[in-house]
């Protein structure tokens, strides 16, 4: 408020020596008070805006940790001095931490204390007049005919007419009027600074109680929602693993479909899900389709092809239908690649094991194996045989995708034969051991979430909309007036000051209002000139 | 199915609206050599009206000694300007009906559906406000510039959508981040014009003659800066909107409505920016030329969040359709 109100000057107060506890709670009344500042505000709201600065420059671990390996190693001096300040964890790393949490605690010192004086304010009179009307931005003296009350009344009745609240008061300087209207404005303000804090609550709450985890499913497999089960997974700091809803989803069925072009038109998942222990029911997901149940969400966000194989040993032992998920390396094509490990070969204490490439529209040319289609038309795989050992036991954390190429290069893995094979096809080993590319599956990389804030903050945002549409579009005005006598006592001079927040336009619509007002005072007075009229 | 004769009308068509928007260029050019004959020093600046204790806008680029020539010429600028986004709104058009979807799901065509926006409000504008007008040749030049980089760089032929995008939200989503974008455009370039405008009034006040013709025509700082405050705070709300939207889309396609990818971040770096040109405008020390610089940045964010995080850096928002 820029109201100028004229104080009598405070006498003098004797200093008085502060004792130190006086000193040290004003010294934190002052940080309080410039921490709850509008300025601190919106600057801790900029330095979050800087903050995310390089969250979106450097590969982020949060969204893709293949990137932050590529950039170790494409920049093996910087990375770990970047790395240091969490360069390649921006969004949750201390400052950006620290940064989100001064602005919330400034937010509140300076919302709260707002909006608690905005309910006030909505029982509250108007405010008296200032001093000097003709500070106002906008301000116009009129000469008026009538006497203070009546040309006051006249000012009155325009104003009523527009919906003011009005107040009239015998002020120190003369008779005067006071007249306000669209408190929406400062209401929408309110909501959506308020919304603004709720909506860093609810992220926050979701983050610190939600979680996500990533699984591989091919069809006919089925998974539960627990830690274990999943490939990947993320949990708030709250997430206690015995509270995770016993969800669990099979799938059933995966289908991708294409345009002529090869653009991928649809993915969808027939799925059976249900709680552990209780009936199943049947659905079909698929992209911006999720499951929701139960405050979880199950996504499909990818899809991959599981070349099938039958093993058959020398001594007539056999594995049937034993398959891995083999990784898109290229999606136009769905080129993929992985690895099947057979830990446990009976009769032997070697280990086995498949690596290669699986294309599902094979061209071979020169001996090479590529994908020329994304569709399983022609599904063909090129796979080396390994025997050895694998180093599944070794106690270090291995990629179940591929073969460790650790072990190949300390020679405990070596490789004892290579194979180009349709569907259908087999190669035998040396030992006699025969190996059948005997079908595909497909898999389904899937995803299930679960953000317990994720309502609360759709509910703050569509709060801090409205609270905006009412900022932005409503107007506030306050409109003054005061009587004096004219000069020389003959007649009334009429002050009229206007304050206006919201509208950068607000100079018409003064004008129209002293304009009526003006009009208005001159059919008053001539009717009192002469009352038959 | 694609209608490929449809697919070509629209490529067609879209050179039409460059050639459209540069003769335009060259008819604001014309307008310009052929008013503002008067001397720039004649102008009064800040006519401190009587009662009304604010700076009127300097009498709007001398509208009333305009030539009638240079004012035929705006008026043929305008009609060009006009029917240039006619014949851009029907590339957009002839791809949705080739491609029978909304015709944004590349950034060939959100870069078109982009610079359509933005020419309507400039139009809007100047039909209201004919001191206006006088900004055209610096809304389509950038324009047409635009333009020529968008078919030169952006361009993709058309094709159907991906997966992903084959939603309702699209509709929601791009369409407000297109309407907002469209609105900043505008906005941004009201404020490079208040930022030479004003310098050019500093100038005069200051007794000094700046002679240049084409800043004496600009309508006063004043209005331009009024021009794009409401600018965008018609478009803020608007873009909120979008990234709200956005992010209920998020939550549905990608599995949660906020992850800071890169493309997210940076639509979260616009909106505080321009929510800080908000408060600037209103904040003591900040209002004119300062605040006036952050609308500009927050243009060049948004640009930058176009073209950028499209083409350099990778995460879920690749569907520029350039590879
Ligand atoms: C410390 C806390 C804050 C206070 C006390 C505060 C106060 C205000 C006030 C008084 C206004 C009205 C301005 C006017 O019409 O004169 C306003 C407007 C606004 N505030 Fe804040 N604000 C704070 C923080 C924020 C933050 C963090 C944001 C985040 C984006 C924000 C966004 C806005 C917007 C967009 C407007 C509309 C500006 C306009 O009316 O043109 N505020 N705020």
């Amino acid at each position: 408020m820029t109201t100028t109100t004229e104080r009598p000057a405070a006498a003098p107060v004797p200093p008085s020596r502060p004792s130190p506890r006086r000193a040290v709670t004003a010294t934190l009344l002052r940080w309080w008070r410039s921490l709850t500042a509008m300025r601190t505000a919106l600057v801790l709201l900029f330095l979050l805006a800087v903050a995310a600065v390089p969250g979106s420059l450097l590969p982020q671990r949060s969204l893709s940790q293949s990137q932050v390996t590529r950039y170790f190693s494409d920049h093996p001096d910087l990375a770990p001095v970047l790395d240091r300040f969490y360069l390649f964890d921006v969004f949750s790393s201390p400052w950006f931490a620290a940064i989100y949490l001064l602005l919330f605690i400034s937010l509140i010192g300076c919302v709260v204390p707002r909006a608690i004086e905005h309910a006030r304010a909505v029982f509250a009179a108007p405010p008296p007049a200032p001093r000097h009307l003709h500070r106002l931005p906008d301000h116009r003296s009129l000469d008026s005919g009538l006497d203070g009350a009546a040309t006051l009344d006249v000012v009155e009745e325009e104003l009523r007419v527009r919906r003011f609240r009005v107040v009239r008061r015998e002020g120190r300087y003369g008779p005067e009027l006071s007249a306000e209207k669209g408190f929406l404005k400062e209401t929408g303000n309110v909501v959506f600074h308020l919304a603004l804090l709720a909506l860093l609550l609810g992220l926050a709450g979701g983050k610190l109680w939600g979680y996500e985890g990533s699984i591989l499913v091919t069809e006919g497999d089925r998974f539960c929602n627990t830690f274990q089960q999943y490939d990947n997974y993320s949990a708030g700091a709250l997430v206690d693993a015995g509270d995770m809803s016993p969800l669990c989803v099979t799938l059933d069925d995966f289908k991708a479909e294409y345009e002529e072009n090869l653009t991928a038109a649809s993915f969808t998942a027939d799925i059976g899900y249900g709680l552990a222990g209780s009936a199943s029911r049947n659905t079909t997901i698929g992209v911006n389709s999720p499951l929701r149940f139960d405050g979880d969400r199950v996504y499909v966000t990818g899809h991959g092809f599981s070349p099938v194989f039958s093993v058959t040993f020398p001594n007539g032992d056999s594995f049937t239908d034993i398959s891995a998920p083999f990784l898109p390396a290229e999606t136009q094509t769905m080129s993929s690649e992985g690895a099947l490990k057979l830990p446990d070969v009976p009769g032997s204490d070697e280990q086995l094991a498949l690596q290669g490439l699986f294309a599902p529209t094979g061209s071979v040319q020169g001996g090479v194996l590529t994908s020329v289609d994304p569709r399983p038309l022609d599904p063909q795989v090129a796979v080396f045989v390994y025997e050895g050992y694998l180093g599944l036991d070794s106690g270090l954390p291995q990629n179940v995708y591929s073969i460790d190429q650790t072990q190949i290069d300390r020679g405990n893995l070596t490789r004892i034969g290579e194979a180009n094979l349709k569907v259908g096809e087999s190669t035998t080993l040396a030992d006699g051991t025969v190996i059948t590319f005997s079908g595909v599956k497909q898999f389904a990389a899937m995803q299930v979430s679960h953000d317990p804030g994720q309502l609360w903050v759709l509910g703050s945002a569509i709060a801090i909309l409205v609270g905006l549409l009412g900022m932005l579009l409503l107007r506030r005005e306050r409109v003054f007036a005061r009587t004096t006598a004219g000069p020389g006592g003959a007649g009334t001079v009429l002050d009229v000051g206007a304050l206006t927040r919201g509208s950068a336009d607000t100079a018409p619509r003064f004008t129209a209002l002293t304009d009526d007002v003006a009009a208005a005072l001159a059919r008053r007075a001539r009717t009192e000139e002469n009352p038959r009229t | 199915m694609i209608n490929e004769s449809l697919a070509a009308t629209s490529d067609t068509l879209f050179s039409v609206a460059v050639g459209l928007y540069s003769l335009a260029v060259v008819a604001f050019c014309a307008e310009l050599a052929f008013g503002g004959r008067t001397a720039p020093a004649r102008e009064l600046v800040a006519a401190g009206g009587g009662t009304v204790q604010r700076p009127v806008p300097a009498a709007a680029g001398g509208a009333d000694d305009e030539p009638a020539r240079a004012r035929r010429w705006g008026m043929v600028a305008m009609a060009l300007t006009a029917l240039g986004a006619l014949v851009q709104a029907g590339v957009l058009l002839t791809r949705g009906l080739a491609t029978g979807r909304l015709p944004w799901g590349n950034m060939y065509e959100f870069g078109t559906a982009v610079v359509l926006v933005a020419v309507v409000v400039y139009l809007v504008l100047a039909v209201r406000t004919p001191a206006l007008r006088h900004i055209g040749i610096f809304v389509l030049a950038p324009v047409v510039l635009s333009m020529v980089g968008i078919g030169l760089f952006l361009y993709a032929s058309a094709g159907p959508l991906v997966a992903a995008l084959r939603s309702a939200w699209l509709a929601v989503h791009v369409t407000t981040a297109i309407l907002g974008f469209g609105i900043f455009f505008v906005s941004g370039i009201a404020s490079v014009m208040y930022l030479v405008r004003s310098r050019y009034e500093a100038k005069v006040a200051a007794g000094e003659q700046p002679m240049s013709r084409i800043v004496h025509r600009l309508p006063g700082a004043a209005a331009l800066d009024r021009t794009a405050h409401r600018t965008a705070v018609f478009g803020f709300p608007i873009w909120t909107f979008a990234v709200i939207a956005g992010a209920i889309w998020a939550e549905s396609a990608w599995g949660r409505f906020w992850g800071w990818d890169p493309k997210e971040t940076w639509a979260f770096i616009a909106w505080v920016v321009y929510a800080a040109y908000l408060h600037a405008r209103t904040t003591a020390g900040w209002r004119g030329r300062p605040s006036a610089w952050i609308n500009v940045v927050g243009l060049g964010v948004m640009v930058f969040n176009l073209l950028y995080v499209n083409m350099v850096s990778t995460g879920l928002h690749s569907y520029g359709g350039l590879n």
